[in-house]
């Protein structure tokens, strides 16, 4: 469903932040994409949200060059992927509630189905009882889930978390990660980049690992640490 | 544009003027301010201009000083033929002697020092009356070729000083208006920019969202006419009850001034019309622009 090839982006002519990343996810994979920070984690979801154009190479999205999709017609491309913030990104004016419906009033959506849809997804990430919070009354992980809640609401095939456990603790992140699995297991691809080694070894998945831009692992079912490096 | 869209627009647009509504009074009192002082140089000009038009119109009368020593004949034959010329409604023949009677008048008690006049310095006259004031220059080039005329006084100089006058305060005004709105643009987008800087958070998200510029734009665009319009429509009810104070003011402090000026100065229902579409239109012009320009750096993501 989502290709990368061959694909390099060097930034300011001089700063290679991937190269000659090739990777191809399936519909509905679960995958980890890990390494240290400014191993081009950030660069590869950029790319994939066509925030930033490669140097080189293609992405293709569903068959479809993602670089020649038109300005105008980009908000419509970027539909088809639900987003998560390590920071959670909830605009702190809006309760929950609003928040979810906000995402739905944005693209589409009568009255009628966000009232049916946003207490579905709360109750999804169980939080029925907070829809008339404000984000400033929840925990992180509380944020985080309503984060999610709205990533999903409007049915994306493709949800991508960008450390979405990065401010949270383990036990929290482990529920986080409950509600991205149950995500995925309904049909949803969810790509989540991560340096959180005890999170990616708790659930098996597939594991892509960057250093330096370069892939340098990708392994079907599998940890961070199995060989640990020296550097 | 669907209905349901148009109506997020303006729910949004509505929510984040009343969560911004500090920023927003500010917007609104700068449009207001500017369109005020742009209303007063409108209005000055306007006045200026409708005063050099009215005082064209009352200087309608060439003075023709006929030379010393002509011959009686001569002269009578001259208004006959004065009274042939294009433009002209009427002659009247002034006597040196009467114009002499005339001063010693004015003068009162100090006629006095006219005693000792050797000679009547005053030349005979002949008072035309114009029909047209805009033939003046052809006429007074015909009496000027008809023997025996000495000068000919015509009060053009004072008519085109007020004319040179509304020239000048029109250019300085324009001017000023074009000055005063690259202002209030600035301001506005500024404004705007702050508006749009406070919900830079919620314009990155709704672009990963997938919200379309129409709807990312929408409201901002919406709130700027919004402010543009509040400010315009204050701007109009604080000029009109201004400029309306200001003349009865003027009418109850100086009547002499007023009745003789009444035609000189603009009745604010005379410029209202006017200055209504000019301030929608500007006010409404300076919000969009202000909107588009500040919501230009923000559309990338």
């Amino acid at each position: 469903m989502i290709e990368f090839n061959d694909v390099t982006k060097i930034y300011k002519k001089t700063f290679t932040a991937v190269k000659d990343i090739n990777l191809k996810i399936d519909k509905g994979e679960f995958i980890f994409i890990v390494g240290k920070s400014g191993a081009g984690k950030s660069t590869l979801i950029k790319l994939l949200l066509r925030e930033i154009s490669p140097t080189e190479g293609i992405i293709t999205y569903n068959k479809q060059d993602i670089n020649k999709i038109r300005k105008r017609s980009v908000a419509e491309y970027r539909r088809h992927i639900g987003f998560i913030f390590q920071d959670y990104r909830l605009l702190p004016k809006m309760t929950v509630y609003e928040n979810i419906a906000f995402a739905m009033e944005m693209i589409c959506c009568q009255a009628k189905s966000i009232r049916r849809e946003v207490p579905l997804v709360l109750s999804m990430v169980g939080l029925s009882d907070k829809a008339k919070y404000y984000p400033d009354e929840l925990s992180g992980g509380e944020q985080q889930r309503v984060a999610i809640a709205r990533a999903v609401v409007n049915k994306p095939e493709t949800v991508i978390a960008d450390e979405p456990t990065g401010n949270l603790d383990i036990e929290t992140s482990k529920e986080i990660m409950k509600i991205l699995s149950e995500i995925n297991k309904r049909g949803t691809t969810v790509i989540m980049a991560t340096h959180d080694r005890e999170i990616v070894n708790h659930f098996h998945r597939r594991v892509v690992e960057l250093k330096n831009g370069i892939i340098i692992r990708d392994i079907k079912a599998g940890g961070y640490n199995n060989e640990p490096e020296e550097d | 544009m669907n209905p349901k869209r148009i109506s997020y627009i303006f729910r949004q647009a509505f929510k984040s003027m009343w969560r911004n509504r500090m920023m927003g009074f500010a917007s609104i009192s700068s449009v207001t301010a500017v369109l005020i002082i742009l209303g007063f140089v409108l209005i000055i000009v306007l006045n200026v201009n409708n005063l050099a038009m009215v005082a064209k119109e009352t200087f309608d009368q060439i003075a023709v000083y006929i030379e010393e020593g002509t011959e009686d004949e001569q002269i009578e034959e001259m208004g006959r033929s004065f009274r042939q010329i294009d433009g002209v409604m009427g002659v009247a023949y002034q006597t040196k002697d009467y114009a002499l009677e005339r001063v010693k008048e004015d003068w009162g008690e100090d006629a006095v020092y006219l005693q000792d006049l050797r000679n009547n310095p005053f030349p005979n006259t002949y008072i035309v009356q114009l029909s047209d004031v805009s033939k003046s220059d052809e006429v007074i080039a015909k009496i000027e070729t008809f023997e025996g005329v000495d000068e000919v006084r015509y009060y053009q100089e004072a008519v085109n000083t007020l004319i040179k006058m509304a020239d000048f305060v029109k250019k300085f005004g324009a001017g000023i208006i074009i000055a005063l709105l690259l202002i209030s643009v600035f301001i506005i987008s500024n404004t705007i920019k702050i508006t749009v800087l406070s919900r830079q958070r919620e314009i990155e998200l709704m672009q990963y969202i997938g919200a379309t510029n129409g709807y990312v734009r929408g409201p901002f665009i919406l709130e700027g006419i919004m402010l543009g319009l509040l400010g315009s429509v204050l701007a109009i009810l604080l000029i009109m009850l201004g400029y309306n104070y200001t003349i009865n003011y003027l009418a109850g402090r100086y009547v002499a001034l007023i009745s003789g000026m009444s035609g000189y100065l603009v009745g604010v229902e005379m410029v209202l019309d006017d200055l209504i579409i000019i301030f929608l239109t500007i006010g409404i012009g300076i919000g969009i622009l202000g909107s588009l320009i500040s919501l230009k750096k923000f559309l990338s993501v």
